[in-house]
């Protein structure tokens, strides 16, 4: 049996022969025919430099360019090939002692010393013309140009972000950065990290040994080219955020609008803030440590998404569009108020006085209380006094799909999901059904365990304009040159809330402006339909929100303000949001007085 | 005492002599490849070279201790072999660290072996052990079946410690069970399954399954014409047509771009000058600066200056052939062949079929990781990363590889008192 299968020792040495044979002749065509693997004079070296993509730029909604790059230059070292030079003369351009720079030359040495490493980082173009001339006293140096970024207008630092070298961990993970590449850390920056980067090249260089170029090593048959980094176009409206900056100038708290058709954010303001050109380049680790220690303005926190507050009187629109969308009350549903809303116990939730008995539009315009007690406490027992979770669930299940208690998912890094609790966390502080719609009451006005962002709270208003759903906010509308639409935020997110609910919940936020809470938010000809809010705040005095959108027909903004520490929502947030409105509307404020009074406030030292 | 005056005048001192020669020849090498004035001694343990040479001298008493053992250790406790070389590969996957990118090491304090080295070994011996039954038919299918999975599910731990290149050697399996009667149309179907299934994504599918009719056309007409004949054609074209589109599907929809995008640079559809066809280009440069006697030994510039990466592990025929050449080269590969040749020579003279196959069994696997090896540093083969037996830098490979060829080598010693 085996014997016939002997013969196939043949196809084994006939293999390994033939294997053999395949290698000699290819090693024949590499080292002997072929010269174009040559590298002929071992004296020279090759030199590879990486070929750095210039960032993609960021322009505003009209355009308005946000984001550019400048030319700097890096100083890079090769180690083994530093020797006899004028370290003197050298260190006297650079502007270094002789202890930092074998300093630096030990460091690069650890790095590698075969393998380039910089040596100074980005030296204006200035200083490097007078450089330039003199590289060849200076073997193992050599220069590789870097861009920078530079901002026009010195706003909107938290939503463009900044760029920085990768860090250690960035480079173990991703095999595209080197060390000393740089990568968007956060902001816009960081989220399109990939789109603007582009795509790095490599030229590599024949340099003899007195590191003299002797051009490109092979025609640049080895060579790879660079791809710029991609543009991108941004949703923001610049004159709106600057406007929005300054209004809120030496206050703690934010803007943000969106115009609800798209869910394009206009503006996204968070203050106090600081200027993006303080980090860039070589300043840039000296003002973030000064930015970071700032412990009474925070001003690398972007309060916009990552703050969350109780959002007070404003979720009174929801629990309304939820308790229409369960049957609970119809727009004649009239309840009447004798200040507050008794908890059975002594204690009640005040109100204070306005007209009495109120329907829905009228509890919206002044708004009560008391309604927004009844109403809370009738859905959580809708199933029965003893069915409170599964009331609650119902509720919950509701608010959730305004977009409340989770992500958005915009795409901007670091946003907070705020909370809207779940039974669970009421079952271990009070026990298992032992919990009931009074105990949970103060949700019935946004206050208690409820927590929003700003940017969900004008998500919820754009969501409110647009009768029923939302886009996810979103900060980047096109992408590249010729522009494509952001793919990433065309589905429309739909409410729980049927369309037709909205009429009456959209007429009470129109009286709130015309004949309610916030009447010094009106503006002549615009209806602006708003909701005022004040947020408890057990560390000190209560936050301002106002959220508003308008035209009432066809809205085009739809935002939330809030400014910390300001009492009442009706004294500062709804002023601010009536001339973000007007700002973006008509281009310009006519009501310079109102304007001027705003601006000059300081709300932060008082 | 006489046994070990036996052992010294029956053992097969070509090989031993080949395996010297090649041992030192790779510490040479390492030297040079990552020679740095800074270190300039031979001996510095904190160097590669250093540490190579503890692996060398590790080795050498491996080597020895293997001549010393019984042989019938080897052939009798093959199911012990495989199932604690089994049991350590699961232990690696849930316990072994990651190095560049593959989990595959065990570290025991200083000392990090990568047991899927040794799974080749323990591999193997099963298989030896397994077709040297007197009873057995590989061509039933049970038989070999069985034969595949013990041969193919180390490759798989292998692959779950995501180390494609140790898990490929396994397919040299494949070549000794074709030697032992294996029918050769099951190597032309994996060979064509793997061709038909790289074309498919290199040129139009249209194109390719004309070529399929025409060489199936040019087969029948030099066949005997019978209907059945005609069927089984047809039947194979279809399949191939289906598993054509099947292919093309699975990479173009289901797998992830990122994985998508390795496939391609593997079959050589998009070049990745950046990541791993930088490192071939930069490979035939060095090989190519060689010409035709080298720079001279410790004179490689662009294995120097560390341009190829892996160079003391993976591409260390860089540096032979920068440093010494074609001719160089061609003594290595004719010592290598030379070596390949001897063993399956001697295989052939054994008398036990168990030492017969496992002497394949080393051959085969020795050869693949060379073809491999090689073929990718002169960028025939994609980028695969497995050591050159005997020449890389690495202590686990370094002993896997003595064990393994020295248990042949033992074996060969005592052939004429087994039977
Ligand atoms: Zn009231």
């Amino acid at each position: 049996m085996e014997k016939l299968y002997f013969n196939r020792k043949y196809v084994f040495i006939g293999l390994f022969l033939f294997t053999g044979l395949v290698f000699l002749v290819r090693l024949f065509y590499v080292q002997i025919l072929a010269d174009r693997f040559i590298l002929s004079a071992s004296n020279n070296v090759l030199r590879y430099i990486t070929q750095y993509p210039a960032r993609g730029l960021i322009y505003d909604r009209n355009g308005e360019l946000l984001v550019y790059n400048e030319a700097a230059y890096d100083m890079m070292v090769i180690p083994r090939q530093v020797k006899g030079m004028d370290t003197v003369e050298f260190c006297r351009l650079l502007e270094i002692d002789l202890e930092d720079f074998r300093e630096r030359i030990k460091k690069a040495t650890q790095y590698s010393s075969y393998k380039p490493s910089i040596f100074e980082s980005q030296i204006s173009r200035e200083n490097f013309g007078a450089l330039q001339e003199k590289m060849f006293m200076f073997p193992g140096f050599f220069v590789q140009p870097r861009t920078l970024r530079k901002y026009p207008h010195p706003i909107a630092a938290h939503m463009l972000g900044y760029v920085g070298e990768a860090n250690p961990r960035t480079i173990e993970r991703n095999p595209y950065y080197k060390p000393g590449d740089y990568i968007g850390i956060s902001g816009i920056e960081k989220s399109y990290e990939e789109l603007l980067r582009g795509k790095k090249g490599m030229k590599i260089r024949v340099v003899d040994v007195h590191n003299r170029d002797m051009g490109s090593f092979q025609k640049g048959r080895y060579d790879t080219i660079s791809a710029p980094g991609t543009d991108l176009w941004s949703s923001i409206d610049i004159n709106l955020q600057a406007y929005g900056e300054l209004l809120m100038k030496n206050k703690k708290g934010s803007i943000v609008a969106i115009e609800p058709s798209s869910g394009e954010i206009l503006c996204l303001i968070t203050s106090p803030s600081y200027d993006p050109n303080l980090l860039v380049g070589r300043i840039r680790n000296k003002n973030f440590s000064l930015l970071i220690a700032d412990s009474v303005n925070i001003p690398l926190f972007n309060r916009a998404l990552m703050a969350t507050y109780p959002p007070g009187s404003t979720f009174k629109v929801a629990n309304a569009l939820v308790a229409e969308q369960e049957e609970i009350i119809f727009p004649n549903t009239r309840y009447s108020c004798t200040g507050g809303f008794p908890l059975g116990n002594g204690h009640m939730v005040a109100c204070h006085e306005h007209e009495s008995p109120v329907n829905l539009v009228a509890s919206i315009q002044n708004s009560c209380n008391t309604y927004y007690c009844n109403v809370f406490k009738r859905i959580l027992d809708k199933y029965g006094f003893y069915e409170t979770e599964k009331g609650y669930n119902g509720w919950r299940n509701h608010i959730l799909t305004f977009g409340f208690g989770n992500r958005l998912g915009l795409d901007l890094p670091g946003e907070l999901s705020g909370n809207i609790p779940v039974t669970a966390y009421y079952d271990k502080y009070y026990g298992k059904n032992r919990w009931r719609s009074l105990t949970v009451i103060s949700m019935a006005i946004g206050q208690g365990e409820v927590l929003v962002t700003p940017i969900q709270l004008a998500n919820m208003t754009a969501l409110i304009a647009n009768r029923g759903y939302y886009y996810i906010p979103h900060i980047i509308k096109g992408i590249g040159k010729p522009v494509s639409v952001n793919r990433g935020f065309v589905r429309k997110n739909e409410s729980s809330i049927d369309p037709g609910y909205f009429d009456p919940v959209i007429d009470g936020m129109e009286q709130v402006v015309l004949a309610g809470t916030a009447m010094n938010a009106r503006l002549d000809t615009i209806s602006i339909c708003a909701k005022t809010g004040t947020a408890q705040n057990p560390h000190g005095d209560n936050h301002s929100i106002f959220i508003a959108f308008a035209p009432k027909e066809n809205p085009k903004i739809a935002l939330s303000v809030v400014v910390e520490n300001a009492g009442w929502g009706t004294t500062w947030a709804a002023p601010i949001a009536s001339l973000m409105i007007e700002k973006y509307l008509r281009g310009e404020v006519k009501r310079k007085q109102v304007e001027e009074w705003l601006v000059n406030s300081n709300l932060i030292d008082k | 005492m006489r046994i070990e005056h036996g052992i010294f005048y029956r053992i097969d001192w070509v090989m031993i002599v080949l395996y010297l020669v090649l041992v030192f020849f790779g510490w040479f090498n390492i030297y040079s490849a990552v020679y740095d004035e800074q270190y300039t001694s031979m001996f510095d343990f904190s160097q590669r070279n250093g540490k190579q040479l503890i692996w060398i001298v590790a080795a050498l008493i491996l080597a020895i201790v293997t001549l010393a053992i019984d042989p019938k250790f080897f052939s009798q406790f093959t199911w012990l072999f495989y199932g604690g070389m089994l049991i350590l590969m699961l232990v690696v996957i849930f316990l072994g660290r990651e190095v560049s990118g593959a989990r595959s090491w065990l570290h025991f304090g200083q000392v990090s072996i990568q047991p899927a080295e040794f799974a080749k070994m323990a591999t193997a011996l099963i298989i030896a052990k397994k077709l040297s039954k007197i009873d057995l038919n590989i061509n039933k299918s049970r038989t070999w079946l069985q034969l595949c999975s013990l041969a193919f599910l180390p490759a798989i731990l292998i692959l779950l410690q995501r180390d494609m290149g140790s898990a490929l050697i396994f397919l040299a399996f494949l070549m000794v069970f074709y030697r032992f009667g294996m029918s050769g149309y099951v190597l032309i179907g994996l060979i064509g399954i793997l061709v038909i299934g790289i074309l498919s994504l290199l040129i139009d599918k249209f194109i390719l399954i004309g070529i399929l009719f025409f060489l199936a056309f040019l087969f029948f007409l030099f066949s005997h014409k019978t209907v059945r004949r005609l069927l089984i054609i047809l039947l194979i074209l279809l399949v191939s047509v289906g598993y054509m589109f099947s292919v093309d599907y699975a990479v173009n929809r289901i797998l992830k771009p990122y994985q998508r995008e390795r496939i391609n640079v593997l079959i050589g559809k998009t070049s990745d000058p950046q990541g791993a066809g930088y490192n071939v280009n930069q490979s035939l440069i060095a090989i190519g600066s060689g010409q035709i006697l080298g720079k001279g030994y410790l004179n490689g510039t662009q294995t120097k200056y560390h341009f190829v990466p892996e160079q003391s592990t993976d591409f260390i025929f860089c540096t032979v052939g920068e440093e010494w050449g074609f001719t160089g080269s061609l003594v290595l590969i004719v010592l290598y062949i030379g070596l390949f040749v001897r063993i399956i020579l001697i295989a052939e003279r054994q008398r036990a079929k168990f030492s017969r196959v496992y002497g394949y069994c080393v051959a085969s696997i020795l050869f693949f990781h060379f073809a491999i090896n090689i073929g990718m540093t002169l960028g025939l083969m994609p980028v695969i990363g497995i050591p050159l037996p005997f020449l890389s830098y690495g202590g686990s490979s370094l002993w896997a590889f003595t064990i393994l060829l020295f248990i042949f080598i033992r074996q060969d010693s005592y052939r004429s008192e087994l039977v």
